[in-house]
């Protein structure tokens, strides 16, 4: 159903919103209770209580069920959904919904990132907010369709042309996916700025009970009626987006651009940037960590095969090796401070992925002093978790 | 004494970096005009190309975002899908439009969407120093074409976008204009004003195509300009409605 048009008496993306959105008539029931989501339906349901008003996705396996999901649910809340012609076409068209001030997402995987990294580039030259899930398979090129870590450096080193970063969220259950879908569209409107959920395959295609629920208490999270980070309740903290496209009446024009070809006008703006990459980097760093306590070896991983090196410790641990994980949740800014503190007694750090080393790049310049080990597969191979104990052992042996 | 013309309040009181005899001065112009005879300057939010025109935001006094090379329709679905009681344009080249970004002009306009796109046709690159494009013509001399654009050579024929759009049903406007002379430009102008106004109607996807000079790479003064439009150029893009409905 097409959205209603408004009436034109509005000056700010933010009533513009208020006056598009209605309360939902045929919604699904908000699940109240854990139910039964693939990590790829999970983000789906998650953007939609976030307030995404509006996706654009292009099919790829494996992540073709966000985008069905996507398209019924999307529809039925009267936002909007597009079947982009490609993944170029989608990422810019969230480019153009997130100059309106919608809250906007695009989701695809491994090669169809590549094909959106411009995309990417420009938002956050132009410093509009937008989500991108990447369902991680494996490549290089066409690669084949099964998990995969390999996508790490494109996801933390910018990805695109230019000097940027895209905060990137990485989850290890369907509940936890959904929550960073929740999380990446507070931070994308915070930062003005592009943010990536970096799932892998098995994230995406597993099933898990999961509660997606509209809101968590904080003010950052997203209550049923807010729209594009704005409250219909009066008193709640509003964020207002007096940037956004909205035509001009009553304001001076807007210009959406990443463009500066006055004399130093480019330095200026990437400086501003980059204090802005500073900024995030101090406060945006997650992780989480298992009986690192006392842990002499302590093991790295993210997302999938954080789940499998969780298994490694409690075989390790069962042998009386004092074995720990540290899993990061934000790969980009990487967790450093954590994992520092996680690895202060640390002798060996052995760093497990789905790739053939990448993630242990970041470890190696977090932990200089320390031993960091690598375990890694690609091309849709996964360290199991008797390998994992197997290596380690050997090489305290 | 009754003022006739003026400065359109659309447009800003600012000289142009375009070259003299370029088109584009032209079409902003137009573009501007029309907004604003049918009161939708604060209401509009145009799309600026890849190209020559890429700082349209400069001059022009409304809502613009930029848009990477081709996918300014894809940047203008996104905005119009958003808010669908504005009125949203394009404003590409021919390489923008029907080159890299002929995917996006394509399916935008299957699609239907109630958009405007004005398509300026120099048939070449201008700003990246004239090298072949989609519609330059045959025997054209570019830098990519330096014994002139030849198919049998594999420089391909000259891309009749206009014409290949005809067919796609979500399309109600098409039509194709020039700059060439006052009378060519004021009937261009009726048609992009007929354009934006079936976008308040939302009728669907119109696509104006302006035939425009670019002098300085096609080497020519802007009065030879002109006239190889009016004799060459229209030969083989030929101007009139292509569809209306």
């Amino acid at each position: 159903m097409p959205r209603q048009a408004l009436k034109l008496n509005v000056t700010d993306a933010d009533s513009v919103f208020r006056s598009v959105r209605k309360p939902v008539l045929r919604s699904m029931k908000v699940p109240s209770k854990k139910i039964l989501f693939s990590g790829n339906e999970a983000m789906a349901e998650a953007a939609v209580l976030a307030g995404c008003d509006f996706y654009a996705g292009y099919p790829i396996t494996p992540q073709n069920e966000l985008i069905a999901y996507m398209a019924k649910r999307m529809r039925q809340e009267q936002r909007v959904f597009i079947q982009a012609e490609s993944e170029l076409a989608a990422i810019n068209m969230v480019f153009g919904a997130a100059a309106t001030g919608a809250r906007a997402m695009t989701s695809s995987s491994s090669p169809g990132i590549s094909l959106k990294q411009e995309g990417i580039s420009y938002l956050a030259g132009v410093e509009l907010p937008a989500v991108i899930i990447n369902v991680m398979r494996g490549g290089p090129g066409l690669g084949n369709i099964a998990s995969s870590q390999a996508d790490y450096f494109q996801a933390t080193c910018g990805g695109g042309h230019g000097d940027y970063f895209t905060p990137v969220v990485a989850p290890w259950s369907v509940q936890e996916a959904a929550e960073l879908v929740s999380l990446a569209f507070d931070l994308a409107d915070k930062y003005r700025n592009p943010v990536l959920v970096l799932a892998d395959a098995i994230i995406g295609q597993m099933m898990e009970p999961a509660e997606i629920t509209k809101a968590k208490s904080q003010e950052e999270k997203v209550n049923p009626d807010r729209i594009i980070g704005i409250s219909l309740d009066k008193n709640a903290k509003v964020l207002k987006k007096p940037w956004a496209l909205t035509g001009c009446l009553g304001r001076k024009p807007n210009i959406i651009r990443s463009l500066l070809l006055k004399e130093g006008a480019l330095q200026k703006h990437n400086e501003k940037l980059r204090k802005k990459w500073e900024l995030i980097s101090e406060r945006e760093q997650r992780f989480d960590s298992y009986r690192t306590e006392g842990a002499r070896y302590l093991l790295a991983a993210y997302g999938s095969q954080s789940r499998i090196a969780k298994q490694a410790v409690d075989i390790l641990r069962s042998r009386k090796i004092p074995a720990g994980l540290f899993r990061p949740i934000s790969l980009w800014p990487y967790p450093e401070k954590g994992l520092k503190m996680a690895a202060k007694k640390a002798e060996k750090v052995l760093v497990v992925e789905q790739s053939l080393g990448q993630m242990v790049r970041d470890v190696r310049l977090a932990l200089p002093e320390k031993e960091v080990l690598f375990l890694g597969k690609a091309g849709g191979g996964i360290p199991q978790a008797e390998e994992i104990v197997k290596f380690l052992t050997k090489k305290i042996a | 004494m009754k003022k006739k013309y003026s400065r359109s309040v659309s447009l800003r009181n600012l000289s142009t970096h375009y070259c003299s005899g370029c088109g584009h001065g032209i079409l902003h112009r137009l573009v501007a005009q029309a907004i604003d005879e049918l009161g939708l300057r604060e209401k509009t939010i145009g799309v600026a190309p890849v190209g020559c025109a890429v700082i349209a935001y400069d001059y022009w006094d409304f809502d613009v975002s930029e848009a990477s090379h081709g996918r300014a329709l894809a940047v203008a679905t996104g905005i119009k899908r958003c808010l669908p009681d504005r009125i949203v344009f394009s404003y590409q080249g021919d390489g923008d439009l029907a080159s890299i970004g002929l995917a996006e002009t394509v399916h935008a306009a299957n699609r239907g969407e109630s958009l405007t796109c004005i398509f300026v046709n120099n048939a070449c690159y201008g700003m990246t120093g004239g090298q072949m494009a989609p519609t330059t013509i045959i025997g054209q001399k570019t830098t990519t074409t330096p014994q002139g654009r030849n198919p049998r050579a594999g420089d391909g024929w000259p891309l009749a976008l206009s014409e290949m759009l005809k067919d796609l049903r979500g399309v109600s406007f098409l039509v194709r204009g020039s700059v060439a002379t006052p009378a060519r430009v004021s009937q261009t102008y009726q048609y992009i004003k007929k354009a934006f106004s079936n976008q308040v109607q939302n009728k669907g996807f119109s696509l104006v195509e302006v035939l425009s000079s670019c002098p300085t790479i096609w080497q020519k003064s802007p009065v030879e300009s002109a006239k190889w439009i009016q004799e060459e150029m229209v030969k083989e893009f030929p101007l009139g409605v292509i569809k209306d409905q």
